[in-house]
Order: C-alpha cells, then structure tokens, then sequence
C-alpha cells in the first residue's frame, strides 16, 4: 500500500490527477491494482447553533447547522449532538460508501437537509458497536466551519493497491522508491527526507562490541540514542502507519516502521538496557530456542540466523525480535540495527517458522546497502525529533557487502535491435536522467551506473532496454513479424501419435475428456493390471489428490458417474493422458469408456447397443489406423476390477499394450466397457503405405458351420482354418454363433464364410473344394470340430 | 378398316388395369384378333390388290401395337406413381444421430493455436510433467530460494529436486539444450501443469499452458509484438487490438502483459472486462540473457521472445465461462456445444 500523501513529502505530484497517475504508473509497469480515496464531494464541518428533541420521536434530535453557507435544518438521531458541537455534515448531494446518497426529506414529519456524520459512516473507521455507540463524531473546536472536514482530519488522502506479486522487485514497496518511480515518469527530481540530527561527544564505539560470525550478514549497522520518552505518535505517523495497514503502538516502535516503509530497510529495536554490551550476530545452533515478540517459543535450525548478546538469542535475524530486548513503555535506551542479511537464508526462516513478518518479506527480496545506511540515520532523527532521544555519536559497523557498482556499456544500436524501434542517442540520455541512471557517453558508447536501489536491473542491454522500453512506452512498438526463413512447423515426438489418436478416437464418436493427473488412493487401487506402483506425494493439499495415477480408467468412470446423474445416456468418452510410476517413469495412454447405445433412433428400431465387441471394434480400429493390422490380438484374461469373464489383453506383436473388459459388476452394475491402451506402444512399426489391387478373377464363396466345445474360441478356429486355406483364402467371416436347441450344452455352433480368390487367375470349383474339405479336416482334426449339417 | 384403329383408341381409352389391356390387345392383335383375321382376307385378292393392302394392314398393326404400348406405359407409370406415393415418409422425424465424439474445450483452443503457429513454422513440442527441479526453475534464471518461486507453489515429489512442473518452460529449456546454441528455435509446447492451489472458480491445482518460443539471430520485442498481434485475431477476431503492458518474470526480459480488447463490448467496457477494455490473455518477453547462456546460446548473437497463454484462461475469456472447474467435469452436453466449427 503506497500512501501519495506520503508520497508527496519526496516528489512534488500536487499537480497531478491521482488517478490518471496511476494509470501512467501501471503503463510503465508497476501494477496499481486500486485507487484508493477517501475524498468525498459535499462534505463540510458545521456548528451545531440550535438542537430540540423532535416533536415525534423519542431520541431523534432536530439540529440547525452552520455549514458557512447558509444554516441547515437537520434531524439527527445520535445520542451524543448538542448546542456548540462542530460536527461532520454531508449535504444532500453527497454520496456516503454504500451508495448512499444524501438527499433533502422529511424524517417523521420534520425537515431534513442532509446528515451528521460519524467517520464509520463515511468508510475511514471500522464499524464497531463501540463506534456506534459514541454517536456522531465530535471535531475539535479550532475545526473551522464551512471547510472540507476530511482535510481538516487528513483523511481525504489517496492510497495506491500495488500488486505484488508482478512486482518487478523490492524497490516500489517503499514511498522513497515508489517516489523514484514517479520521477522516472514525470521527469521530476526526488528529494530525500532530512535525516540531520545532533549527536553527543559520547560515542557508541566506547560502550559496545559488534561481532559477525556468519557469512550470511554482509551488512550490520547500530547506532544508539538515549533517553527515549516513550508516549504516543505525532499525528501524521499514526495516521500513515494506519493508511499502510500497520498499528500504532508508541512513538519508538511506530519511528522503525514508518522508516521501513520510507526506505523500505527494516530496522530493529533492542532495549540497550536489557540487551548489554555486546552484539554477536551468528548462525543459530540447532534446537536452540528463543521467545518472540509474539510470545511464541520457537525453536530453530542451524540454518537460521541468530542475534545474540554474546551468548543467549535476542532476535531472530530479519524476521521478528526476543521478548527478552524487546522495547518497553520503560525503555530508556535503545539500540538501532539496520543490516542486510542473506535474503534466501531469511526466506527459509521465515517459511521454516511460519513467520512471515513484515520485516522477513522485505529481506527475503533483497535490499539495497545505499539505504541501510540512510535508513538508520533517518531513524535516529526521527527519535531526536519525536522521542526526545539524544544520539551518540558515532556507528558500530560490520561490512561485508560487494558495494562494486553495477556499469554497463551499451550502444543505441543495442536497444533498439531489442525493442525494434528507432531511437536516437539523445533520446537516450534523456531517458537515463529520467531513470536518475548516472552516465557517461563517449564514443558512440554510454557507460552508465546503475543505482543501487534498482537490485532488479542486471547490467545488460535487456534490462536497460526494459527501462527504456517502459518509460518510452510499448503502445508505441510497431508490430513486425520476426524476418527468417520460414518451413511449415511439425507435431514433434509423441505429440503427433497423441493427435492421430485423438482425432481418429473423436471421428469414432468419443468425446475428448480431460481430467486430473493426481488422483485419491482408493481410485489408485482401482484396474491395477500392469503391475506399477503408483507415486504418492509427501505433501499432498488434500488425500483426494494425492497419488500419480497409472490409469487413467477410474478418472474416466467419475467422469461417466458425473454424466450418468445427470441423465446423460449414451457415454462415449476417452482421454490420452500421461501417466507415470514410482520411478517416474513416463507412459502415456489412451483410456475409453463406453455405456448404452453407440448409434440409437427409437422410433424406427435403430439401436447399436455397446458391447465388448464395438470396443473391440474401435480399439481395432485405431490400431488399424496406426498401421498395426494383422500384428494384434485379444487374448482373453482376468484383469483385476473387470468381469472376470468379458475382459482381455489386448497385444500387438506378442507384448502385451492395454486391457479391454465390462467393468466389474461390483464397481458398476450397468454394463461399462473400458479399455485403456498404451500410446507409447504405438509408436514404432508405423509403415508406409502399399497399395494393393482389388483381384479382376472372380471370387468364391463357401460356408460352413461347425459344432465344437464351448471353450474353444472363434480366434482358434479362424487360425486353423487361415493356415489349412493359404493364400488362396481372402477371408474368413463368423456370420452366425448359436448355442440352445439341438446343440449339447457344451458345445456351440459357429458358422464361417469363407471367401477364395487368386489375384492372377480364375480358381477353379475343384481347388477350391480341395482346400475347402482340407480346412474341414483340420478343423476336426485339430479342434474336435464337428461339421454341422446344412 | 380406319374404324378398328378408331374403336380401339376408344378401347384403350376406358382401360384401367394391365389385364384389360391384355385382353383388348388380344382382340386385335391375337391370332383371332380382329386384325388377323383381316389379314387372312388377302389371300382372295389380286397381286395389286395385296400390296396395298399388305401396307395398310402393316400400318394399322403398328399403329395399333404403339397404342396398346403407350398405354402399357401409361398404365405402369400410374402403378409407379401409385406406389411411390404410398411409400411416402414424414422426413422431419428425428434422423439416426452419426456418433462423432467432441474435443475438449481446452484442446481445441489448443490446436487453433497449434494449427496457426505451426503455419508460422513452430514446432509443437512435449515434454515430462514430472521434472527436474534444474529445468522447471534453476536454468530459468530462477534459483532456490528466490522470491519468484512464491508465486509458482510446487508440488515437490522428492526434496527440492523433483517435482510436477509448475510451467511448461521446462519444455522451452530442453528445446534449446537440444539446439546447442546453434540451432534457430520456433516451437510452442501446450501441456499440463501443476501448482498447490486449491480449486475453485479461478483456481485449479491442474491446468494447461500453452507456451511459446523463438530464438533467432534478430529477434525484437515489435516481432513479439507482431506475433501475439496474429495469435490475437486468430482467436478472438480480425477487429481485436492488441496492447503490451510491462510487466516482470524472471527469465525474460523485458517482460510485457500482453493485452487483448474486450470482444464482448469491442472496448467500450463490461462486466467480463472489468470496465476496462482490455483483457490480459498473456505473459511474455524477451528471453533472459542468463537464460539464452544457460541453455549454451551467446546472448551476444541471439535474441529470442517467449510468451506463455493459459489455455483456462482463454476459453474462459473467449466463451465466457467464468468456473474453471467446466474444464475438468466433462459434462459431455457442454462439450458437445464444442464440436463444430467456428466463425474466423
């Protein structure tokens, strides 16, 4: 939250229309989510002159106003109005938060011509029933009559919603860098706020000893002051404190917040007395343990940061202080820290302990040492000013910091090829100066020096092309396409399987399902057919999503659970989706659920029923398509969560590559096929194209019928007959299976067609026939078939 | 003798059933028929006399046949007509519905995509969604512990090292690892990926990006701008407008929001637009130096943009839908509105 009324003590923006400033903000690239005024039209402090209880109410009041202009008549209800008070008024015409707008009335019989108001009404005070109860709010009696009230109070103040997350760094989450922004835009100057203050001769350095025993503290600062009176804010701290959503707690601990959100350096406080004479800054030794300011014990890692008083924690570093050295209503001296510590070592602290605070965020995203300096001094004249602190001279220092300035050379040749766009040196240097980068151009080179403050730029041609970009403003690139050779782009790898599959499955009357990877651990138990064992994850959001699914069959039957309760008949639904093990190893994979009717049109009869054999059908069919003919099979076998009876697997070239079934009556009772097979299977052995003449010879036609034992099945019988026909046999069709009368219980009839021809001649009837009793033959011999009698 | 071929015209004319014509054809032409027996009156006659009346004879017999065959015409097409007109249907009852299964919303935002940028010469590209923490993050300029991280929260499988991708970047990084710093780059990857949010109208712990990007030898921030311009119009019209916003990512830079004009309210401002008249559909910029290093390109010599959509977000902006959860329920009525084609 960016205060523009604090804003303002650093930049001169009084001219500016806060909300078209936004807008120009948020096109250079800091994001204003929210403009935030509290400026209310016809607002204006009044005087009460007369006030009579009213004629018709018990606790309504009938008030004559002073508004400046002319003398109102007003009905108020609250307890508290009475003769002399100056009160808050809105006129009619004014519009309060709710959309409530102020008109003239009459409230039970007696004119009313506005409203007196009390600051929960108009949106700057919480409504509490406390609030509620003290009535209307009572302005000072120096508030001047007919005067905006809100500017009387500063509380007619503009606040900017930064978000936060595309923030591009640290450097706008302060005023003082938020004021650095502005500039850039307006091509205005910053000034910074005095930090001048009147040290003592007696210097710290005589009293306290500063040691760093960690690498991660480059940077540690204190300076002390003495004599503190601890007692309330001035006004325009609480008040700001409060526009940035921070309490007011006493003017010492309010000064290292208000500095905070000045330089955005987070300064610590100790109580000098309790904290004594030394200050050791080291890594925190495992387990040890230290009381917050929250008055939670926490317990750390070696991997924390500790400030220490040479023995014993006194804060966590860079995310929140001891109770031990915390600041009293009876501190008297205190000493000031302002330090830079490993922003990814206090990213860890914080998210280890479940700290966040303000001071950790800060830290965690880095900080500039050209503050940590003036942070402290700018402190020490706030307490001088508003603590009647006396500081001593002098500051304890430990410094580690690369303070080497980031320079980078660059032509304007370089930035334009970035942004395509055609800029001249000067205009160059007049964006440096905008940005406040110090430069150097010689020839036909800039040398510039990047501030410190910007910990975002790298010195790189992009990121100066990013600065300039964004002030010279992206509404004016001109769109170009990128100028190289051009080929047709191509489905990669797997992708083009995924899509052949996906298109071939959709033209089969599938609809394409998507759902989610992560799966619950009673839908992982479900259709473990190839043995994988499936990955869960150690920190799972919730057990619903907690496992890496292996299937992708029992997504598909919550998706078909979702449309069957809601009366869709009919489902032909698949996915292709990626699975993976254990071991993460990858296998992506074509799953289909199919239940009711494939093709349906009641009125006449049509009606293709889903069965094994039309799952069969579109499983063949995508291999077909894939180049897989005559090289698969369906071997018949129980596969867990599958009608023990109508379920297979499915092989391609003797490897076994998915399952087909009826889902398990137990787990559906309706009659669901699924099958599910593997795309990763499918992609290899895809060949090229033959074509193949349809034979000019005519074809000939045999049928037959055989009566074998129920448990031999149709593949058998076909193969027999496929390898007693040979080449001359083009196909072999069942067209008819019958069990019941005049059949034993245990055998079944099957009948085939069979059709001969040769692509180069005329068979003749007797070869035909020849081949024809040898399949029977066989058949018999092999099978124990037996010729059914025409 | 004109007179038979007058009675019989009469004949023929009362005629209403094929047996009555056979009969009347019977009558004259059979071997009794009154024609026949005309002709058994020649053999009495003089040679001159034969011939003439041979050929008037000849003439009657056939005008007689083609009478009794135009009515046998006329006759069957009436027996025809008659039957078609009987064999007649209601053609609106309700036809035999042909299954063709529909795409998934989010598939199809895909491949238009898809289809537009690979006749632009990008290649589509997949990659593992469970990933090295190295290629979702570290050569992306994003090492361990940076704040950027916050905003991706990851599904960690195994330490800090393996995890299910919080982008599709990763794709982007083993593209150009394969390029080896001298192969130019134009490839999108669409894909799932996963972040540790719960799911609720605009939150899903799954959803799809589509991401894209080019690496070449003079590459600006205007050819981003040119391409999103296309993608832009591909997918929400001719009329749309395009606007670029800074913005920040990690591992490109600079780095825009790229913004699309309200086409419900063509600009004016609305509900789906928040008033504003733009809808930011994308991230993008131009590839980091440090990225372009890590994945061995010289930043000296090769630029490259990228740019990332959401595949939600756009079906939701496009279609106004406004649960991302419809994504993933697959309520096959809503998906079936999908399945067709669509206005350019």
């Amino acid at each position: 939250m960016i205060d523009l009324e604090w804003v303002a003590d650093y930049i001169d923006i009084a001219d500016q229309d806060l909300k078209d400033l936004a807008v120009k903000i948020t096109k250079a690239g800091i994001n204003v989510e929210k403009v935030i005024s509290n400026h209310i039209d016809n607002l204006v402090i009044g005087e009460v002159l007369e006030c009579e209880a009213h004629p018709d109410s018990d606790h309504l009041h009938v008030c004559k106003v002073d508004t400046g202009r002319e003398v109102l008549q007003i009905v108020c209800g609250a307890s508290n109005v009475r003769k002399g008070l100056k009160v808050i008024v809105a006129l009619p015409g004014a519009t309060l938060p709710g959309d409530f707008e102020i008109k003239k009335s009459k409230i039970r019989g007696v004119e009313s011509s506005g409203m007196i108001c009390a600051l929960f009404e108009l949106g700057l005070e919480e409504k509490t029933e406390e609030a509620y109860n003290k009535g209307i709010t009572e302005l000072p009696s120096d508030a001047k009559v007919g005067d905006n009230p809100l500017e009387y109070l500063h509380l007619d103040n503009t606040l900017y919603e930064l978000d936060i997350h595309k923030h591009r760094n640290n450097d706008c989450y302060y005023h003082i860098g938020f004021a650095y922004e502005i500039a850039a835009i307006l091509n205005r100057k910053v000034t910074l706020p005095d930090d001048k203050t009147n040290p003592i001769k007696e210097n710290i350095k005589d009293y306290f000893n500063l040691k760093v025993d960690t690498d991660k503290c480059p940077y540690y600062l204190a300076k002390m002051v003495k004599d503190v009176k601890i007692g309330e804010s001035p006004e325009f701290i609480k008040r700001r404190l409060k526009a940035c959503g921070m309490r007011s707690i006493n003017n010492v601990v309010d000064i290292s917040n208000y500095v905070m959100l000045e330089y955005g350096q987070p300064l610590h406080f100790f109580d000098k007395d309790s904290l004594g004479d030394n200050i050791l800054v080291r890594d925190a030794k495992e387990g040890e343990e230290i009381t917050t300011l929250d008055g939670v014990n926490r317990v750390l890692k070696s991997s924390d940061i500790v400030i220490t008083d040479g023995q014993k924690p006194v804060c966590i570093a860079g995310v929140m202080g001891g109770e031990n050295t915390e600041v009293t209503e009876n501190t008297k001296n205190i000493l000031i820290e302002s330090a830079i510590f490993d922003a990814v070592s206090i990213r860890y602290t914080a998210s280890g302990l479940n700290l966040k605070s303000e001071a950790s965020i800060r830290y965690g995203k880095g900080l500039s040492y050209e503050y940590t300096m003036k942070a402290i001094e700018r402190a020490c004249h706030l307490l001088e000013k508003y603590a009647g602190a006396t500081v001593l001279s002098g500051t304890i220092c430990h410094d580690k910091i690369d303070k080497m300035p980031k320079v980078l050379k660059f032509k304007t040749s370089e930035i334009n090829d970035m942004l395509g766009i055609v800029l001249t040196d000067d205009d160059i240097k007049v964006e440096l100066n905008r940005l406040d980068f110090p430069f150097e151009f010689k020839n036909d080179k800039f040398i510039t020096t990047i501030p410190s403050r910007r910990l975002d730029i790298d010195p790189n041609v992009n990121d100066i092309a990013e600065e300039v970009g964004r002030l010279y403003g992206y509404h004016n690139l001109v769109s170009t396409l990128p100028n190289t050779l051009v080929r047709r782009g191509k489905y990669i790898g797997d992708v083009q399987y995924r899509k052949m599959a996906s298109k071939r499955l959709r033209a089969l009357g599938l609809n394409e399902c998507k759902t989610y990877t992560l799966v619950s651990p009673d839908m992982a138990k479900l259709f473990k057919y190839d043995g994988k064992v499936n990955l869960s994850l150690p920190n799972p959001l919730s057990l619903d999503k907690s496992v890496i699914r292996t299937t992708l069959i029992p997504s598909l039957l919550n998706v078909y659970d979702y449309n069957k309760a809601r009366k869709v008949n009919d489902i032909n639904i698949y996915e292709i989706s990626k699975t993976y093990d254990e071991n993460y190893n990858e296998e992506s994979k074509i799953a289909i659920v199919m239940e009711g009717n494939y093709i349906v049109n009641e009125w006449n009869g049509v009606k293709v029923k889903t069965d094994f054999y039309l799952v069969k059908g579109i499983i063949e069919n995508i291999l077909d398509y894939f180049g897989f003919a005559e090289r698969y099979t369906f071997e018949k076998k129980e596969i867990p969560d599958m009608h023990p009876g109508i379920s297979a697997v499915i092989t391609l070239d003797k490897k076994e590559i998915g399952v087909i079934g009826r889902v398990h009556p137990s787990i559906r009772k309706d009659d669901v096929y699924v099958a599910e097979i593997s795309l990763n299977s499918l992609m290899n052995g895809v060949n090229a194209i033959k074509f193949k003449a349809v034979s000019k010879y005519p074809e000939i036609k045999k049928d037959l019928a055989f009566i074998v034992d129920k448990n031999v099945t149709s593949s058998e019988i076909e193969k027999v007959i496929k390898k007693a026909g040979g080449k001359l046999l083009e196909s072999v069709k069942v067209f008819d299976v019958y069990t019941g009368e005049n059949v034993l219980e245990n055998e079944k009839s099957i009948a085939y067609s069979l059709t001969f021809s040769s692509p180069d001649r005329t068979l003749s009837e007797e070869e035909v026939m020849k081949l024809f009793s040898s399949i029977i033959d066989k058949c018999e011999n092999e099978l124990g078939a037996k010729l059914r009698d025409k | 003798m004109e007179n038979i071929i007058e009675e019989l015209k009469k004949n023929l004319k009362e005629i209403t059933s094929e047996q009555k014509l056979n009969e009347i054809k019977a009558k004259y032409l059979g071997k009794k028929g009154s024609i026949s027996e005309l002709s058994s009156k020649i053999k009495d006659m003089t040679a001159e006399e034969k011939k003439n009346f041979g050929a008037l004879l000849n003439k009657i017999k056939t005008e007689a046949t083609n009478l009794i065959d135009e009515k046998r015409k006329k006759l069957n097409d009436e027996i025809l007509n008659q039957k078609l007109k009987s064999e007649s249907i209601d053609i609106s009852l309700p036809s035999t519905k042909v299954p063709v299964g529909a795409p998934n919303i989010l598939e199809k935002i895909i491949e238009e995509i898809e289809e537009l940028l690979m006749s632009m010469g990008y290649d589509v590209v997949d990659g593992p969604e469970i990933e090295e923490d190295k290629y979702n993050f570290e050569l992306l300029n994003i090492p361990k512990g940076h704040p950027a991280r916050d905003a991706q929260d990851t599904f960690y499988l195994k330490d800090e090292e393996i995890l299910l991708r919080s982008q599709t970047s990763p794709v982007q990084i083993r593209t150009m690892l394969k390029g080896k710093g001298k192969e130019p780059i134009r490839m999108i990857c669409p894909g799932k990926t996963y972040r540790r949010d719960n799911d609720d109208a605009t939150h899903s712990h799954q959803f799809m990006q589509i991401e894209g990007l080019l690496v070449d030898k003079k590459v600006s921030l205007s050819d981003l701008k040119g391409t999103f311009d296309v993608i832009a119009k591909k997918l929400f019209g001719e009329d749309t407008e395009t606007r670029f916003r800074p913005s920040y990512y990690q591992f490109t830079e600079p780095s825009v929001e790229m913004d699309v004009s309200c086409h419900h309210c063509k600009g004016k401002g609305c509900s789906i637009c928040k008033n504003t008249g733009w809808i930011t559909v994308s991230g993008a910029g131009m590839v980091h130096p440090n990225v372009l290093r890590n994945c061995g390109y010289d930043p000296k010599q090769w630029q490259g943009f990228a740019f990332g959509f959401g595949a939600e977000r756009l079906a939701m902006v496009k279609y106004n839908i406004d649960d991302l959860r419809v994504f993933y329920t697959n309520d096959i009525r809503e998906m079936k509105t999908f399945d067709r084609k669509e206005a350019e």
